[in-house]
């Protein structure tokens, strides 16, 4: 069976053709109960320089690799990664869902609505944003 | 208006990063996209897709090709106040079909800022009523258009029937200092609200 990295095709003015689900084989949920937030952190496991050998892991497509690799040194949003790799959110959560149920990489959720807002956090994002 | 990337410094053995939210809310044209540019270290576009016509996500895992799909556009951005500590902004999308989104985003969120055009004052009647209803800490910031009239903030309070408490200011969305004075008066007036919620006024 081909891997969906054979079956992308670019139209320099349409873009991708191939819909972005297919990369994530037709599936809109992942492995995990929850939805993954747009706002929680994914940073990647293992230590930069191990990421050779998961380039050989048949399970991990170019997207996913390239999660691993925006986040080995920093935590990034659901979000930015969705904007980065130019992919809608669903997927992404799809893809992280997977690298998570794999353990290559850790969530950071964000504060649950029931614990915001706490009053220190709030007077950090005051200071904060007045030291911009 | 493109901007560079800010280059990440790596920090593998920092804190437990902690991300919070604001929604930047108005209607068309108000000015959510200048405001979020004005203060975002970023500028990226994110893309949400729903996966039915009626606008409601739909969890199925078979035939993705089978279902018609909208893909709806939206501008966030990201201010790094401290090593650990991220603010995202995230403008909503247009109201009409995408309600669901608009319930995704509010989760969680610290508060919103209600953009207002004052030569379309009625396109920020459903975001107000929106968070009113959901318990959102919001305010209204009233964008000032080159050419438009310059109101009084509270006539425009008057004009949108909202709470004395409830901040209303003018701002300038292309000016970052005005954008972020608006994002303090917000945070400072969600700080309030916790305040209120947690030692109920005595008589």
């Amino acid at each position: 069976m081909s891997s969906e990295s054979d079956q992308w095709y670019y139209d320099d003015a349409a873009g991708p053709v191939v819909r972005p689900y297919a990369m994530t084989r037709g599936r809109t949920v992942h492995a995990a109960d929850e939805k993954i937030d747009l706002i929680a952190l994914v940073i990647t496991r293992h230590a930069p320089g191990e990421g050779d050998a998961l380039e050989e892991d048949p399970g991990l497509t170019p997207e996913h690799l390239e999660i691993l690799d925006l986040c080995k040194h920093q935590a990034v949003s659901v979000a930015e990664l969705a904007a980065d790799l130019d992919l809608p959110v669903g997927v992404v959560r799809v893809l992280v869902g997977d690298l998570l149920a794999e353990r290559h990489v850790h969530l950071h959720k964000p504060v649950p609505p029931a614990e915001l807002p706490d009053e220190s956090l709030l007077r950090e994002v005051i200071a904060g944003l007045r030291a911009l | 208006m493109a901007m560079a990337r800010t280059p990440r410094r790596p920090d593998p053995a920092a804190a437990e990063p902690v991300a919070l939210k604001l929604l930047v809310a108005g209607g068309f044209g108000a000015g959510k996209t200048t405001l979020v540019g004005a203060v975002s270290e970023i500028r990226p576009l994110l893309t949400e897709e729903s996966l039915s016509e009626v606008g409601r996500p739909v969890d199925d895992t078979k035939g993705v090709e089978g279902k018609r799909t909208t893909t709806v556009a939206m501008d966030f951005g990201r201010i790094t106040l401290r090593e650990d500590l991220v603010l995202y902004l995230f403008g909503t999308p247009g109201q009409d079909r995408f309600w669901f989104l608009w319930d995704e985003l509010a989760q969680g969120a610290l508060g919103a800022v209600v953009l207002a055009d004052t030569r379309r004052l009625a396109d920020c009647f459903a975001a107000i009523d929106y968070f009113e209803q959901r318990g959102i800490p919001f305010m209204v910031a009233v964008n000032c258009f080159d050419g438009a009239e310059r109101h009084n903030p509270e006539t425009v309070r008057d004009a949108l029937d909202i709470d004395e408490g409830v901040p209303v200011v003018l701002c300038d969305a292309r000016e970052r200092e005005s954008a972020k004075n608006i994002l303090i008066t917000l945070v400072e007036h969600a700080a309030r609200v916790a305040a209120g919620h947690r030692a109920p006024a005595a008589l």
